[in-house]
């Protein structure tokens, strides 16, 4: 065997064991339901804000702590508990990935991915938007 | 209809040269394939071809200056011009503006491809027809992006010259003659508040030559195999590889910058997609030049030349679709959206992909390869391992960056990692050990074969240096970063240590390699930043520090949420205008803020630092911080939201950095209150707007007060206070005072969800002077994040010197013909 074979080898055992390695750590998108499923385990859920429920954040009492609804398409809802200030964009966003584990009932949400208006800017139902609001 | 006050001329000038682009670069592509062929007419067709690639080289550049034009202008009739600038904006944003949308940026990438088309033409000799064929064809693809021409039902591209009232053909104020003297046709959407930065003013044009250049050795590559040339483009190219490696890493660490300075990521590289998108291209290419380099010296690895090259370009081109097709949507923070040409994407991926690597299958065995085994002792052995490690790790970061397409492809339902960072990061940090570690020893090795004697001798002196500086990096740095364990602190510990040596081997090897001979050292000196880089991530991100826990002493009973970590404090702090709060080593101050002034949209807001002790002459430091925000940035965010770039104060060892992460409404905050002074003594009684406060004792001391900077000799009082709000939640607030060489210190207490603000001043004939402020508005504040970052300047010199190194190499190799 010549030396490149066994460097080849071991360079595909390397990749094998890293990429293992790295899907026992993968998640997975779910929705609300399948969530409450599996209390405790990090998922990613797609949904939109609940423009009806309250959103809870007061940078006086305490800047870490926001609390707002959230709904899937499925039309599931939870509370979800994010404990960083409120993205600035929450209340226009169109939908968001949540990223975070179900703890009862209150989705405990480590990270927020929005689907903004400001970063759809050429979409052209943003567009539309936009116009209209000018008009 | 005759519409009144439209510019149509323009737009069809400007449509007219987009067709033409498309068109001569079809023509420019089937001659220099002719050409390339080596028909009997071979010259007649060359010159054809030629006439036709500056026919397009031309119309690019009047699509380009059209667009300009619009936007100068404010031609508001065109959705170009409308959607992306504004009366307001200023001058060096309107080519930002050129560039915010997808059509832009494509032609941007058009333009440096004809310049580097054109500098080809002049320098490639007899390698001009089948090279200009490849990017003749690239600017064809490229320029069907910018047509938006239907053929029968498939929209082909999209034409950055339509009007507005054509894209909007549904909105009936467009039926009127006269809109265009309408209010609303008299100004833009304007730029993207994220994106009014002067970065968006350099980043996108150097990274866009860096993805035009890497077509170069690309070019080179499909038309060594098309010709059965296997050996000879493989001089022409190392500089273009060169130059490719340079500006597209500049680019990627301009794109870091940025992200540090402006966008509120906390950090320089966050393992976003569409950074990793970029990043991948990058090592290919140096895979490339490595192997590339090993076979000009010794014969082999040439096959795996032509392998790294043409995945590079190919891999640009994935980066291409994946930041552009949306398709990275749920887990990138920033790639473009959708814009219905997914398709024409893809179909501009595969056009490229199958024939580049159809024609590497079946000509590989045709390419000469080196039938002796290199020795272990060689050069070339340890640059082939490392490139091919390198590559290895890029094919991890796509296979992470790829979980959307598969997902897409197989209707999987896969997210990236809990811990998206670490997932890189564990994996790349081994790398890295490995790559530093070979960027050392392997410069100290020949060619063929090396005598140990040889080896040991060259290699001693900048060992024992490195180990000496590394060893005393490392016990005085105080790496104790425990977060994944032992096991990755190790890493870490090896890491720096194995960059730490990269940089001093590599500067060494410039003296006892070299002797000296700056001309030839581009390779080290490229080496050397490599190594600073490497030191300045992994000293920055494993010693940052956030400085802005929350110490404030705002904990009320029943909000601070008991799910929360114990172990990972909040990291967001409240700051009260005029009050002083501790933050890391400085009392901070937020002092107010202020409008930027014309055409500058930002609100700053002065943070005041100070560090030593308070209200002092002596003072060790002074000064402020100004992080900005977009604040009632109405249309992109309903009039609420804040748009925040960081501000920082640059040490020469480390970045104190400041964002702002919240906001109150500005129309609540005017506060006109004062104090009012009143006389208690213990166990009294003080009613408030909204509730009592009891006076329980005065205690000596701080009180368990950590924020109170006294000195041994002052005298420290504290005044235990109960407030009983009306929804029966109960604050503790304790105001203290600090008697100090005979003047009196006040640091008052707050209760923030009260409204109330406490002083105590010490005692009169009356009783305990305690001074109350309820503040008859909501109080102005600001919400921060604040970090420490250490040795973050080394990644921005590592970088310079890398580009500084590559560039280097390239003149030396250009000088030499």
């Amino acid at each position: 065997m010549k030396k490149i074979h066994i460097i080849l080898l071991i360079a595909i055992a390397i990749s094998i064991g890293a990429l293992i390695s790295l899907t026992g750590n993968l998640s997975s998108y779910d929705n609300i339901a399948s969530a409450r499923n599996k209390p405790g385990k990090f998922v990613h859920i797609i949904a939109r804000l609940d423009k009806t429920k309250p959103i809870v954040y007061d940078a006086l009492k305490d800047p870490n702590f926001l609390s707002f609804y959230a709904v899937d398409s499925l039309g599931n809802q939870t509370q979800v508990v994010y404990h960083n200030p409120k993205p600035a964009d929450l209340e226009t966003s169109e939908r968001v990935v949540l990223q975070g584990e179900m703890q009862g009932n209150v989705f405990n949400c480590k990270d927020i991915l929005l689907k903004c208006p400001s970063k759809y800017k050429d979409e052209k139902s943003q567009v539309d938007k936009s116009l209209k609001a000018k008009i | 209809m005759n519409f009144i006050g439209e510019n149509l001329l323009p737009g069809q000038l400007g449509h007219f040269c987009a067709v033409l682009s498309f068109a001569a670069s079809l023509v420019a592509m089937i001659a220099f394939f002719k050409s390339a062929k080596g028909a009997g007419d071979a010259d007649a067709w060359k010159r054809l071809g030629r006439i036709a690639f500056i026919t397009e080289v031309v119309a690019v550049l009047m699509v380009i200056g059209t667009i300009l034009y619009l936007l100068i202008a404010h031609e508001y009739e065109y959705y170009y011009a409308w959607n992306h600038s504004s009366n307001e904006m200023q001058a060096r944003f309107l080519v930002a503006a050129f560039w915010e949308s997808s059509e832009g940026s494509f032609l941007l990438w058009t333009f440096w491809n004809a310049v580097l088309g054109l500098i080809l033409m002049k320098t490639a000799g007899k390698w001009e027809a089948p090279v200009l064929t490849v990017i003749s064809f690239a600017q064809f693809c490229l320029a069907s992006m910018v047509l938006g021409i239907y053929f029968f039902d498939a929209k082909l591209g999209s034409n950055p010259f339509i009007l507005l009232r054509d894209f909007e053909v549904d909105a009936p104020i467009f039926k009127q003659a006269n809109y265009m003297s309408m209010a609303f046709m008299q100004d833009g959407r304007g730029l993207n508040p994220l994106l009014q930065n002067y970065w968006m003013v350099i980043h996108p044009p150097v990274l866009f030559l860096g993805f035009s250049a890497t077509i170069v050795p690309f070019a080179y590559a499909v038309a060594a195999l098309w010709k059965k040339q296997y050996t000879e483009w493989t001089k022409v190219v190392l500089p273009w590889a060169s130059f490719a490696a340079a500006v597209l890493g500049l680019g990627i660490m301009m794109g870091a910058a940025w992200a540090y300075e402006s966008l509120s990521f906390g950090g320089f590289w966050a393992w976003d997609p569409v950074e990793n998108a970029i990043l991948v291209p990058w090592i290919v290419m140096v895979c490339g030049i490595h192997t590339l380099l090993a076979y000009r010296s010794t014969g082999h690895s040439l096959r795996i030349t032509f392998a790294f090259f043409i995945l590079s370009f190919l891999l640009i081109l994935y980066s291409t679709f994946l930041t552009r097709s949306g398709i990275l949507g749920d887990t990138s923070v920033h790639s473009f959206t959708d814009l219905g040409m997914n398709t024409q994407l893809l179909i501009f991926l595969l056009v490229f992909v199958v024939p580049s690597l159809g024609l590497f299958i079946a000509r590989y065995k045709f390419v000469p390869a080196e039938k002796r085994e290199e020795a272990v002792s060689s050069r070339e052995f340890w640059m082939f391992v490392g490139a091919l490690l390198l590559f290895l790790s890029a094919l991890y970061i796509t296979s992470i960056t790829s979980i959307p397409v598969y997902n897409k492809v197989f209707g999987q339902k896969v997210a990236p990692p809990e811990d998206n960072l670490y997932a890189y990061n564990k994996v790349m940090i081994l790398v890295v050990i490995v790559i530093a570690a070979l960027t050392a020893i392997t410069q100290y090795l020949k060619y063929k074969q090396t005598s140990s004697a040889y080896f040991w001798k060259k290699m001693g002196v900048p060992a024992i240096i490195a180990l000496v500086a590394g060893g005393l990096i490392l016990y005085f740095g105080h790496f104790d970063y425990y977060k994944y364990g032992i096991g990755y602190l190790i890493a870490i510990y090896l890491a720096l240590f194995c960059s730490i040596y990269s940089v001093v081997a590599n500067a060494a090897y410039i003296w006892i390699g070299l002797k000296g001979k700056m001309k030839a050292a581009g390779a080290s000196v490229a080496h050397v930043g490599f190594g600073i880089l490497l030191m300045g991530v992994f000293i920055s991100t494993t010693k940052k520090k956030v400085i802005s826990e929350n110490t404030s002493g705002i904990s009320v009973p029943g909000i601070v949420d008991a799910k929360g970590k114990p172990e990972n404090p909040f990291e967001n702090l409240t700051l009260v205008k005029g009050l002083d709060f501790k933050m890391g080593d400085y009392r901070v101050t937020y002092v107010g803020d202020s409008a930027g002034g014309a055409k500058d949209a930002k609100q700053y807001y002065r943070l005041h630092f100070t560090k030593g002790e308070p209200n002092s002459q002596t003072l060790k430091e002074d000064f402020s911080i100004y992080p900005d925000a977009f604040v009632n940035v109405k249309e992109q965010s309903g009039g609420e939201g804040i748009i925040a770039n960081p501000d920082y104060k640059r040490y020469l060892d480390k970045d104190v950095f400041v964002y702002l992460t919240s906001l109150p409404n500005k129309a609540s905050t005017e506060d006109t209150s004062t104090f009012r002074e009143h006389s208690l003594k213990p166990g009294d009684t003080l009613f408030y707007s909204t509730g009592l406060m009891v006076f329980n004792h005065v205690v000596s001391g701080t009180d368990g007060r950590t924020d109170i900077m006294a000195g041994a000799g002052d005298s420290v009082f504290t005044a235990d206070i109960t407030v009983h709000a009306k929804d029966s939640t109960m604050y503790k607030a304790r105001p203290t005072l600090v008697v100090q060489r005979g003047r009196a210190l006040e640091f008052p207490d707050t209760v923030m969800s009260q409204s109330l603000v406490l002083k105590f001043s010490g005692a009169t004939k009356k009783g305990l002077s305690l001074k109350v402020k309820e503040s008859n508005a909501i109080m102005d504040y600001v919400t921060i994040k604040s970090y420490i970052f250490p040795y973050i300047n080394l990644v921005w010199l590592g970088t310079l010197v890398m580009v500084a190194g590559f560039l280097m190499s390239v003149v030396a190799r250009v000088r030499r013909g």
